[in-house]
Protein backbone atom coordinates (compact mmCIF):
# COMPACT_ATOMS: atom_id res chain seq x y z
CA UNK A 1 0.00 0.00 0.00
CA UNK A 2 1.59 3.86 -0.86
CA UNK A 3 2.43 5.60 2.26
CA UNK A 4 -0.43 8.55 2.46
CA UNK A 5 0.72 12.07 2.10
CA UNK A 6 -0.36 14.78 3.50
CA UNK A 7 0.25 18.14 1.90
CA UNK A 8 3.36 19.71 4.08
CA UNK A 9 4.99 16.06 2.70
CA UNK A 10 4.07 16.68 -0.83
CA UNK A 11 5.75 20.23 -0.62
CA UNK A 12 8.83 18.69 1.13
CA UNK A 13 8.79 16.27 -1.57
CA UNK A 14 8.22 19.14 -4.55
CA UNK A 15 11.44 20.83 -3.43
CA UNK A 16 9.53 23.84 -2.47
CA UNK A 17 10.81 23.79 1.18
CA UNK A 18 14.47 23.35 -0.35
CA UNK A 19 16.36 20.83 -2.62
CA UNK A 20 17.98 19.00 0.52
CA UNK A 21 14.67 18.39 1.96
CA UNK A 22 13.50 17.05 -1.59
CA UNK A 23 16.33 14.78 -1.61
CA UNK A 24 15.62 13.59 2.05
CA UNK A 25 12.08 12.86 1.76
CA UNK A 26 12.66 11.00 -1.25
CA UNK A 27 14.86 8.72 0.64
CA UNK A 28 12.31 8.96 3.52
CA UNK A 29 9.04 7.58 1.38
CA UNK A 30 11.28 4.47 0.36
CA UNK A 31 12.20 3.78 3.05
CA UNK A 32 8.63 4.29 4.58
CA UNK A 33 7.27 1.63 2.03
CA UNK A 34 10.35 -0.81 3.33
CA UNK A 35 9.40 -0.86 6.49
CA UNK A 36 5.49 -0.40 5.70
CA UNK A 37 4.35 2.56 7.58
CA UNK A 38 1.42 3.75 6.18
CA UNK A 39 1.79 8.13 6.68
CA UNK A 40 4.45 10.42 8.47
CA UNK A 41 4.22 12.08 10.91
CA UNK A 42 5.83 15.09 12.69
CA UNK A 43 8.68 14.56 15.29
CA UNK A 44 10.22 16.92 18.14
CA UNK A 45 13.89 15.91 17.99
CA UNK A 46 16.57 13.91 16.38
CA UNK A 47 19.63 12.43 17.15
CA UNK A 48 22.06 11.52 14.54
CA UNK A 49 24.49 8.44 14.41
CA UNK A 50 26.66 9.94 10.93
CA UNK A 51 29.89 11.25 12.50
CA UNK A 52 31.87 8.05 12.94
CA UNK A 53 33.74 7.71 9.55
CA UNK A 54 32.95 4.32 7.95
CA UNK A 55 34.38 5.24 4.12
CA UNK A 56 33.78 8.21 1.82
CA UNK A 57 30.33 7.75 1.49
CA UNK A 58 29.88 9.14 4.94
CA UNK A 59 31.63 12.00 3.79
CA UNK A 60 29.77 12.47 0.61
CA UNK A 61 26.11 11.80 2.06
CA UNK A 62 26.23 15.10 4.42
CA UNK A 63 28.54 17.06 1.92
CA UNK A 64 25.82 16.63 -0.60
CA UNK A 65 23.36 17.91 1.85
CA UNK A 66 25.60 20.70 2.35
CA UNK A 67 25.55 21.60 -1.28
CA UNK A 68 21.82 20.96 -1.58
CA UNK A 69 21.32 23.64 1.17
CA UNK A 70 20.34 21.67 3.71
CA UNK A 71 19.25 22.80 7.36
CA UNK A 72 17.47 20.58 10.11
CA UNK A 73 14.40 21.14 10.64
CA UNK A 74 13.96 19.90 14.40
CA UNK A 75 16.45 20.64 17.40
CA UNK A 76 19.41 17.56 16.47
CA UNK A 77 22.24 16.26 18.09
CA UNK A 78 25.19 14.37 17.33
CA UNK A 79 26.32 11.26 18.28
CA UNK A 80 29.99 10.39 18.98
CA UNK A 81 32.61 10.85 16.07
CA UNK A 82 35.93 9.16 15.35
CA UNK A 83 38.12 11.90 16.34
CA UNK A 84 38.08 14.21 20.15
CA UNK A 85 37.74 17.40 18.55
CA UNK A 86 38.75 19.08 22.23
CA UNK A 87 42.05 16.76 22.41
CA UNK A 88 43.01 15.96 18.70
CA UNK A 89 46.57 14.68 19.62
CA UNK A 90 44.77 11.66 21.35
CA UNK A 91 43.53 10.13 17.98
CA UNK A 92 46.59 7.73 16.56
CA UNK A 93 44.61 6.04 13.98
CA UNK A 94 44.91 6.24 9.73
CA UNK A 95 45.16 9.84 7.86
CA UNK A 96 42.06 9.19 6.01
CA UNK A 97 40.06 8.49 9.45
CA UNK A 98 41.20 11.36 11.60
CA UNK A 99 40.57 14.03 8.41
CA UNK A 100 37.91 12.52 7.48
CA UNK A 101 36.10 11.94 10.60
CA UNK A 102 37.19 15.59 11.94
CA UNK A 103 35.55 16.99 8.44
CA UNK A 104 32.18 14.58 9.09
CA UNK A 105 32.00 16.00 12.57
CA UNK A 106 32.09 19.84 11.25
CA UNK A 107 29.59 19.15 8.75
CA UNK A 108 27.23 18.06 10.29
CA UNK A 109 27.61 21.34 11.96
CA UNK A 110 27.06 23.04 8.64
CA UNK A 111 23.63 20.96 8.67
CA UNK A 112 22.28 23.20 11.50
CA UNK A 113 23.14 20.21 14.08
CA UNK A 114 23.94 20.84 17.85
CA UNK A 115 27.38 19.72 18.40
CA UNK A 116 27.31 17.31 21.51
CA UNK A 117 29.46 14.76 20.17
CA UNK A 118 27.49 12.52 22.62
CA UNK A 119 25.96 8.62 23.05
CA UNK A 120 24.37 9.86 25.92
CA UNK A 121 22.18 12.60 24.13
CA UNK A 122 19.39 12.29 26.94
CA UNK A 123 21.71 13.32 29.42
CA UNK A 124 22.37 16.92 28.48
CA UNK A 125 19.68 19.79 27.80
CA UNK A 126 18.18 18.14 25.27
CA UNK A 127 16.87 15.24 27.22
CA UNK A 128 13.02 14.46 25.16
CA UNK A 129 9.78 14.69 27.61
CA UNK A 130 7.30 11.65 27.85
CA UNK A 131 5.82 10.72 25.06
CA UNK A 132 7.69 13.06 22.98
CA UNK A 133 8.24 11.64 19.00
CA UNK A 134 11.81 11.69 18.19
CA UNK A 135 13.44 10.15 15.44
CA UNK A 136 16.75 8.64 16.76
CA UNK A 137 19.45 6.63 16.42
CA UNK A 138 22.45 5.07 18.43
CA UNK A 139 20.92 1.44 19.90
CA UNK A 140 21.77 2.79 23.56
CA UNK A 141 20.25 6.15 23.13
CA UNK A 142 17.13 4.76 21.80
CA UNK A 143 16.41 2.23 24.37
CA UNK A 144 17.41 4.94 26.70
CA UNK A 145 14.88 7.49 24.93
CA UNK A 146 12.44 4.75 24.89
CA UNK A 147 12.33 3.01 28.03
CA UNK A 148 13.52 6.09 30.85
CA UNK A 149 11.95 8.59 29.18
CA UNK A 150 9.12 7.12 27.88
CA UNK A 151 9.87 8.83 24.40
CA UNK A 152 9.37 7.15 21.57
CA UNK A 153 11.17 6.33 18.30
CA UNK A 154 12.40 3.61 16.42
CA UNK A 155 15.64 1.98 15.46
CA UNK A 156 16.71 4.89 13.59
CA UNK A 157 20.35 4.71 11.71
CA UNK A 158 22.30 5.72 8.53
CA UNK A 159 21.01 8.24 6.68
CA UNK A 160 17.39 7.68 7.56
CA UNK A 161 18.37 9.76 11.20
CA UNK A 162 19.39 12.25 8.82
CA UNK A 163 16.62 12.71 6.59
CA UNK A 164 13.85 12.57 9.32
CA UNK A 165 15.84 15.64 10.84
CA UNK A 166 15.82 17.76 7.40
CA UNK A 167 12.22 17.17 7.02
CA UNK A 168 11.08 17.46 10.79
CA UNK A 169 9.06 13.60 9.55
CA UNK A 170 9.25 10.31 10.50
CA UNK A 171 7.21 7.12 9.05
CA UNK A 172 4.65 6.22 11.91
CA UNK A 173 5.23 2.64 12.27
CA UNK A 174 6.53 0.24 15.15
CA UNK A 175 7.44 2.31 18.64
CA UNK A 176 5.76 5.52 17.69
CA UNK A 177 2.30 3.66 18.17
CA UNK A 178 1.50 3.55 21.47
CA UNK A 179 0.25 -0.74 21.16
CA UNK A 180 3.43 -1.48 19.45
CA UNK A 181 5.09 -0.68 23.30
CA UNK A 182 3.71 -3.17 25.53
CA UNK A 183 5.38 -5.85 27.30
CA UNK A 184 5.36 -9.31 25.74
CA UNK A 185 7.91 -11.12 27.92
CA UNK A 186 7.73 -11.30 31.94
CA UNK A 187 11.36 -11.16 33.17
CA UNK A 188 11.40 -12.03 37.12
CA UNK A 189 14.66 -11.26 39.12
CA UNK A 190 14.23 -13.80 41.52
CA UNK A 191 17.35 -13.31 43.82
CA UNK A 192 20.33 -10.92 43.54
CA UNK A 193 23.94 -11.93 44.70
CA UNK A 194 23.98 -10.29 48.27
CA UNK A 195 28.02 -9.71 47.38
CA UNK A 196 27.03 -7.35 45.08
CA UNK A 197 26.95 -3.54 46.51
CA UNK A 198 26.20 -1.87 43.22
CA UNK A 199 23.08 -1.91 41.68
CA UNK A 200 25.00 -1.31 38.27
CA UNK A 201 26.71 -5.20 38.32
CA UNK A 202 22.52 -6.54 38.31
CA UNK A 203 21.33 -4.12 35.81
CA UNK A 204 24.35 -5.20 33.40
CA UNK A 205 23.73 -9.05 33.70
CA UNK A 206 20.18 -8.18 33.53
CA UNK A 207 20.44 -6.35 30.39
CA UNK A 208 22.68 -9.03 29.03
CA UNK A 209 20.31 -11.68 29.49
CA UNK A 210 17.62 -10.02 27.88
CA UNK A 211 19.32 -8.79 25.10
CA UNK A 212 20.60 -12.49 24.31
CA UNK A 213 16.94 -14.25 25.14
CA UNK A 214 14.29 -11.40 24.14
CA UNK A 215 15.78 -10.26 20.62
CA UNK A 216 13.42 -7.28 19.57
CA UNK A 217 10.24 -8.07 21.79
CA UNK A 218 9.41 -5.79 24.63
CA UNK A 219 10.74 -7.51 27.96
CA UNK A 220 8.68 -6.23 31.63
CA UNK A 221 11.33 -6.81 34.37
CA UNK A 222 10.84 -7.31 37.88
CA UNK A 223 13.13 -7.62 40.71
CA UNK A 224 15.82 -5.09 39.96
CA UNK A 225 17.46 -3.73 43.38
CA UNK A 226 15.53 -0.61 44.84
CA UNK A 227 18.68 1.45 44.67
CA UNK A 228 18.81 1.53 41.04
CA UNK A 229 19.53 4.25 39.47
CA UNK A 230 19.20 6.30 36.28
CA UNK A 231 22.65 5.10 35.34
CA UNK A 232 22.23 2.19 35.99
CA UNK A 233 19.50 1.94 33.66
CA UNK A 234 21.43 3.29 30.95
CA UNK A 235 23.81 0.58 31.35
CA UNK A 236 21.13 -1.93 31.52
CA UNK A 237 19.95 -0.55 28.35
CA UNK A 238 23.08 -0.17 26.60
CA UNK A 239 24.29 -3.61 26.80
CA UNK A 240 20.60 -5.08 26.22
CA UNK A 241 21.08 -3.16 22.67
CA UNK A 242 24.20 -4.54 22.43
CA UNK A 243 23.26 -8.17 23.02
CA UNK A 244 20.13 -7.89 21.49
CA UNK A 245 18.09 -5.47 19.02
CA UNK A 246 15.99 -4.06 22.36
CA UNK A 247 14.80 -0.85 21.53
CA UNK A 248 12.23 -0.65 24.39
CA UNK A 249 11.92 -2.41 28.30
CA UNK A 250 10.01 -1.56 31.04
CA UNK A 251 11.34 -2.00 34.38
CA UNK A 252 8.26 -2.30 36.95
CA UNK A 253 8.17 0.67 39.18
CA UNK A 254 11.06 2.44 37.66
CA UNK A 255 9.97 3.65 34.39
CA UNK A 256 7.14 5.66 33.34
CA UNK A 257 4.85 3.36 30.98
CA UNK A 258 5.11 0.68 34.04
CA UNK A 259 4.19 1.63 37.05
CA UNK A 260 2.73 -1.42 37.23
CA UNK A 261 2.96 -4.84 35.85
CA UNK A 262 -0.28 -4.60 34.29
CA UNK A 263 0.22 -1.23 32.73
CA UNK A 264 3.86 -2.31 31.12
CA UNK A 265 1.89 -5.33 29.70
CA UNK A 266 -1.67 -2.70 28.66
CA UNK A 267 -3.79 -5.58 30.35
CA UNK A 268 -2.16 -8.67 28.52
CA UNK A 269 -1.07 -11.39 29.27
CA UNK A 270 2.95 -12.39 29.39
CA UNK A 271 3.97 -14.59 25.60
CA UNK A 272 6.40 -15.79 27.84
CA UNK A 273 8.20 -15.52 31.47
CA UNK A 274 12.05 -15.54 31.74
CA UNK A 275 13.06 -16.19 35.60
CA UNK A 276 16.58 -14.81 36.22
CA UNK A 277 18.53 -16.06 40.09
CA UNK A 278 21.66 -14.96 41.57
CA UNK A 279 23.42 -18.05 40.28
CA UNK A 280 22.17 -16.41 36.57
CA UNK A 281 23.42 -13.39 36.74
CA UNK A 282 27.04 -14.02 38.67
CA UNK A 283 27.52 -16.35 35.39
CA UNK A 284 26.43 -13.56 32.89
CA UNK A 285 28.55 -11.26 34.67
CA UNK A 286 31.60 -14.10 35.06
CA UNK A 287 31.17 -14.26 31.12
CA UNK A 288 31.83 -10.59 30.03
CA UNK A 289 35.51 -11.08 31.28
CA UNK A 290 37.98 -12.92 28.38
CA UNK A 291 40.61 -13.16 31.09
CA UNK A 292 40.85 -14.74 34.92
CA UNK A 293 41.26 -12.52 38.06
CA UNK A 294 45.02 -11.69 39.10
CA UNK A 295 45.31 -11.17 35.10
CA UNK A 296 47.98 -7.87 34.63
CA UNK A 297 45.64 -4.66 33.13
CA UNK A 298 47.37 -2.53 30.49
CA UNK A 299 44.63 0.14 31.02
CA UNK A 300 40.55 0.90 32.43
CA UNK A 301 37.93 2.32 30.28
CA UNK A 302 34.97 3.70 31.94
CA UNK A 303 31.85 5.89 30.36
CA UNK A 304 30.38 3.67 27.87
CA UNK A 305 28.03 5.55 27.10
CA UNK A 306 29.44 8.41 28.16
CA UNK A 307 30.26 9.30 31.85
CA UNK A 308 27.53 11.32 33.76
CA UNK A 309 28.40 13.96 36.21
CA UNK A 310 25.91 11.52 39.21
CA UNK A 311 29.04 8.97 37.91
CA UNK A 312 31.97 11.36 38.46
CA UNK A 313 30.83 12.04 41.37
CA UNK A 314 30.80 8.05 42.30
CA UNK A 315 34.19 8.24 40.99
CA UNK A 316 36.00 11.14 42.86
CA UNK A 317 36.45 9.97 45.88
CA UNK A 318 37.85 6.54 44.70
CA UNK A 319 40.90 8.13 42.88
CA UNK A 320 42.06 10.11 45.71
CA UNK A 321 45.21 8.68 47.02
CA UNK A 322 47.70 6.09 45.77
CA UNK A 323 48.90 6.81 42.43
CA UNK A 324 46.92 4.28 39.41
CA UNK A 325 49.39 1.76 38.20
CA UNK A 326 47.65 1.89 34.30
CA UNK A 327 46.13 4.01 32.13
CA UNK A 328 42.56 5.21 33.04
CA UNK A 329 40.20 6.51 30.46
CA UNK A 330 36.90 8.28 31.07
CA UNK A 331 34.59 8.79 27.93
CA UNK A 332 31.91 11.69 28.13
CA UNK A 333 30.92 14.85 26.69
CA UNK A 334 31.44 18.61 26.59
CA UNK A 335 28.89 19.60 28.88
CA UNK A 336 30.12 17.09 31.58
CA UNK A 337 33.74 18.43 31.05
CA UNK A 338 32.47 22.32 31.65
CA UNK A 339 30.90 20.91 34.95
CA UNK A 340 34.19 18.54 35.68
CA UNK A 341 36.21 22.47 35.03
CA UNK A 342 33.90 24.24 37.04
CA UNK A 343 34.15 22.29 40.00
CA UNK A 344 37.92 21.88 39.31
CA UNK A 345 38.11 18.04 39.14
CA UNK A 346 39.53 18.11 35.62
CA UNK A 347 42.77 19.32 37.43
CA UNK A 348 42.12 16.47 39.97
CA UNK A 349 41.44 13.36 37.53
CA UNK A 350 44.47 14.54 35.53
CA UNK A 351 46.58 14.44 38.28
CA UNK A 352 45.58 11.67 39.24
CA UNK A 353 46.29 9.67 36.01
CA UNK A 354 42.90 9.90 34.28
CA UNK A 355 42.93 10.63 30.56
CA UNK A 356 39.53 12.61 29.84
CA UNK A 357 38.17 11.56 26.08
CA UNK A 358 35.47 13.71 24.72
CA UNK A 359 33.40 13.56 21.28
CA UNK A 360 34.20 9.85 21.24
CA UNK A 361 34.78 6.95 22.83
CA UNK A 362 37.41 4.31 23.40
CA UNK A 363 36.08 1.28 21.40
CA UNK A 364 34.93 2.91 18.10
CA UNK A 365 38.39 4.67 17.37
CA UNK A 366 42.66 4.37 18.11
CA UNK A 367 42.42 6.55 21.47
CA UNK A 368 44.03 4.53 23.86
CA UNK A 369 48.00 4.14 23.84
CA UNK A 370 49.00 0.42 24.47
CA UNK A 371 46.41 -2.45 23.73
CA UNK A 372 49.08 -5.17 24.78
CA UNK A 373 47.14 -6.85 27.47
CA UNK A 374 43.88 -6.48 29.03
CA UNK A 375 42.07 -3.90 29.55
CA UNK A 376 39.08 -3.82 32.68
CA UNK A 377 35.76 -2.27 32.06
CA UNK A 378 32.57 -1.26 34.23
CA UNK A 379 30.64 -1.25 30.97
CA UNK A 380 28.82 -4.45 29.28
CA UNK A 381 28.70 -2.63 26.63
CA UNK A 382 32.11 -2.28 26.04
CA UNK A 383 33.32 -5.49 27.28
CA UNK A 384 30.45 -6.90 24.17
CA UNK A 385 32.39 -4.89 21.69
CA UNK A 386 36.21 -3.72 22.49
CA UNK A 387 37.57 -7.84 21.67
CA UNK A 388 36.09 -7.53 18.37
CA UNK A 389 36.27 -3.74 17.50
CA UNK A 390 40.01 -3.10 18.86
CA UNK A 391 40.88 -6.52 19.71
CA UNK A 392 41.36 -6.71 23.53
CA UNK A 393 41.00 -8.70 26.65
CA UNK A 394 38.48 -7.59 28.53
CA UNK A 395 38.32 -7.51 32.33
CA UNK A 396 34.53 -6.75 33.80
CA UNK A 397 33.53 -5.44 37.21
CA UNK A 398 32.38 -2.93 39.00
CA UNK A 399 33.04 0.62 38.83
CA UNK A 400 34.99 0.28 42.68
CA UNK A 401 36.56 -3.12 41.39
CA UNK A 402 38.10 -1.46 38.30
CA UNK A 403 39.59 1.81 40.15
CA UNK A 404 41.02 -0.76 42.76
CA UNK A 405 42.72 -2.61 39.82
CA UNK A 406 43.92 0.10 37.72
CA UNK A 407 45.80 1.00 41.76
CA UNK A 408 47.25 -2.94 41.60
CA UNK A 409 48.03 -2.97 38.04
CA UNK A 410 45.90 -6.23 37.77
CA UNK A 411 42.34 -7.70 37.97
CA UNK A 412 41.32 -7.52 41.80
CA UNK A 413 38.02 -8.14 42.84
CA UNK A 414 37.22 -6.18 46.12
CA UNK B 1 12.79 -20.26 -23.05
CA UNK B 2 12.73 -16.69 -21.12
CA UNK B 3 10.17 -16.83 -17.93
CA UNK B 4 9.34 -13.65 -17.06
CA UNK B 5 8.18 -13.04 -13.65
CA UNK B 6 6.03 -10.28 -11.82
CA UNK B 7 8.21 -8.23 -8.50
CA UNK B 8 8.30 -5.02 -6.84
CA UNK B 9 10.10 -2.48 -7.45
CA UNK B 10 12.15 -1.49 -4.13
CA UNK B 11 15.12 0.70 -5.53
CA UNK B 12 14.50 1.44 -9.96
CA UNK B 13 17.43 0.53 -12.54
CA UNK B 14 17.87 -2.40 -14.85
CA UNK B 15 20.61 -4.95 -14.64
CA UNK B 16 21.82 -8.65 -16.03
CA UNK B 17 24.13 -11.31 -14.26
CA UNK B 18 25.17 -13.93 -12.91
CA UNK B 19 23.58 -14.82 -9.61
CA UNK B 20 24.63 -15.15 -6.12
CA UNK B 21 22.22 -16.96 -4.03
CA UNK B 22 22.76 -17.19 -0.29
CA UNK B 23 21.32 -19.58 1.30
CA UNK B 24 21.10 -17.07 4.76
CA UNK B 25 20.52 -13.85 5.27
CA UNK B 26 23.64 -11.49 5.24
CA UNK B 27 24.38 -8.12 7.16
CA UNK B 28 26.31 -6.40 4.87
CA UNK B 29 27.70 -4.22 8.30
CA UNK B 30 30.60 -6.68 9.60
CA UNK B 31 29.32 -9.04 7.01
CA UNK B 32 30.75 -7.48 3.22
CA UNK B 33 34.10 -6.18 3.16
CA UNK B 34 33.64 -2.96 1.06
CA UNK B 35 37.36 -2.99 -0.18
CA UNK B 36 37.31 -6.31 -1.87
CA UNK B 37 33.35 -7.04 -2.42
CA UNK B 38 33.94 -9.90 -0.37
CA UNK B 39 31.83 -11.65 1.99
CA UNK B 40 33.22 -11.94 5.26
CA UNK B 41 31.08 -12.99 7.89
CA UNK B 42 33.02 -15.94 9.80
CA UNK B 43 29.65 -17.45 9.94
CA UNK B 44 28.08 -17.43 6.94
CA UNK B 45 27.94 -20.81 4.61
CA UNK B 46 28.53 -18.31 1.37
CA UNK B 47 31.84 -16.63 3.48
CA UNK B 48 34.24 -15.99 1.04
CA UNK B 49 31.76 -15.59 -2.16
CA UNK B 50 32.50 -11.99 -4.33
CA UNK B 51 29.48 -10.58 -4.58
CA UNK B 52 30.99 -7.83 -7.61
CA UNK B 53 28.94 -7.26 -10.35
CA UNK B 54 26.55 -10.15 -9.59
CA UNK B 55 22.88 -10.64 -8.89
CA UNK B 56 22.73 -11.18 -4.89
CA UNK B 57 19.87 -13.42 -4.26
CA UNK B 58 18.92 -13.38 -0.47
CA UNK B 59 15.08 -14.03 1.21
CA UNK B 60 15.87 -10.75 3.77
CA UNK B 61 18.46 -8.49 5.05
CA UNK B 62 19.90 -8.72 8.60
CA UNK B 63 21.71 -7.00 11.13
CA UNK B 64 22.56 -3.16 12.13
CA UNK B 65 21.90 -0.04 10.07
CA UNK B 66 25.09 0.63 9.52
CA UNK B 67 25.19 -1.88 7.14
CA UNK B 68 23.77 0.90 4.50
CA UNK B 69 26.90 2.74 4.71
CA UNK B 70 28.86 -0.77 4.16
CA UNK B 71 26.50 -1.24 0.91
CA UNK B 72 26.51 2.32 -0.82
CA UNK B 73 30.50 2.50 0.02
CA UNK B 74 30.57 -1.10 -1.87
CA UNK B 75 28.66 0.67 -4.79
CA UNK B 76 30.62 3.40 -4.85
CA UNK B 77 33.84 1.55 -5.07
CA UNK B 78 32.06 -0.56 -7.77
CA UNK B 79 32.94 -4.18 -5.43
CA UNK B 80 28.69 -4.30 -4.85
CA UNK B 81 26.25 -6.66 -6.35
CA UNK B 82 24.81 -5.65 -10.00
CA UNK B 83 21.16 -6.10 -8.58
CA UNK B 84 19.21 -7.49 -5.54
CA UNK B 85 16.04 -9.56 -4.98
CA UNK B 86 14.77 -10.39 -1.90
CA UNK B 87 11.63 -11.99 -0.57
CA UNK B 88 11.17 -9.95 2.45
CA UNK B 89 10.61 -6.28 2.04
CA UNK B 90 14.49 -4.08 3.90
CA UNK B 91 15.05 -0.82 4.83
CA UNK B 92 18.32 -1.02 5.43
CA UNK B 93 19.09 -3.02 1.93
CA UNK B 94 17.19 -0.34 0.21
CA UNK B 95 18.55 2.72 1.65
CA UNK B 96 21.93 1.55 1.37
CA UNK B 97 20.95 1.22 -2.78
CA UNK B 98 18.86 4.17 -2.93
CA UNK B 99 22.01 6.63 -1.56
CA UNK B 100 24.34 5.11 -3.85
CA UNK B 101 22.01 5.85 -6.78
CA UNK B 102 21.43 9.42 -5.62
CA UNK B 103 24.64 9.91 -4.91
CA UNK B 104 27.00 8.66 -7.21
CA UNK B 105 24.39 7.60 -10.03
CA UNK B 106 25.44 4.11 -9.72
CA UNK B 107 22.12 2.04 -10.16
CA UNK B 108 22.06 -1.01 -8.15
CA UNK B 109 18.06 -1.96 -8.72
CA UNK B 110 16.40 -4.06 -5.62
CA UNK B 111 12.94 -5.53 -6.27
CA UNK B 112 10.80 -7.65 -4.16
CA UNK B 113 10.36 -11.39 -5.63
CA UNK B 114 6.56 -13.44 -4.87
CA UNK B 115 7.09 -16.76 -2.15
CA UNK B 116 5.82 -18.29 -5.37
CA UNK B 117 8.77 -17.60 -8.00
CA UNK B 118 11.23 -18.17 -5.25
CA UNK B 119 12.26 -21.60 -6.34
CA UNK B 120 13.25 -20.77 -9.95
CA UNK B 121 14.76 -17.38 -8.92
CA UNK B 122 16.85 -19.17 -6.34
CA UNK B 123 17.55 -22.11 -9.22
CA UNK B 124 19.05 -19.92 -12.12
CA UNK B 125 22.62 -19.13 -12.47
CA UNK B 126 21.97 -15.69 -14.36
CA UNK B 127 18.69 -13.19 -14.11
CA UNK B 128 17.77 -10.10 -15.51
CA UNK B 129 16.44 -7.13 -13.53
CA UNK B 130 13.86 -4.44 -15.40
CA UNK B 131 13.14 -2.23 -12.16
CA UNK B 132 10.51 0.44 -13.22
CA UNK B 133 8.59 3.30 -10.73
CA UNK B 134 5.38 1.52 -10.94
CA UNK B 135 6.44 -2.33 -11.12
CA UNK B 136 9.56 -4.91 -11.83
CA UNK B 137 10.40 -8.01 -14.09
CA UNK B 138 12.76 -10.63 -13.27
CA UNK B 139 13.80 -12.51 -16.31
CA UNK B 140 15.48 -16.08 -16.50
Amino acid sequence: MPVALSTFDRSLLSGEQGEAAAFAMRLLVRFAEAVGAERFIDIEAAHIDGCLYLGQVSLDFVEHLVRLGGRVRVPTTLNVGSVDLIHPELFHGSDEVGRGGARLMRVHEELGCVPTFTCAPYQTIFRPRFGAQIAWAESNAIVFANSVLGARTNRYGDFIDLCCALTGRAPYYGLHIGENRRARIRVEVESLPGEWAEAGLACVAVGHAIGRRCGDRVPAITGLPASTSEDDLKALGAVAASAGAVALFHAVGLTPEAPTIDAAFQGQAPEEVIRLTAADLRETVSKLSTVPDGTPLTAVSLGTPHFSLAEFERLMPLIDGARLMVDVYVNTHRAVLEDLQRRGWEERLRAAGVTLVIDTCTYVTAVMRDLSGAVMTNSGKWAYYAPGNIGVDVAFGSLADCVGSARAGKVVRL
Amino acid sequence: MTVRLKAATLVGGSAQAETLVLSEPLSFWGGLDSATGRIIDQWHPQKNEVMIGRILVMRAGRGSSSGSSVLAEALRRGTGPAGIVLLARDAIVTVGAMVAAELYGKACPVVLASEADWAAITGATSLAIEAGDESAVIEI
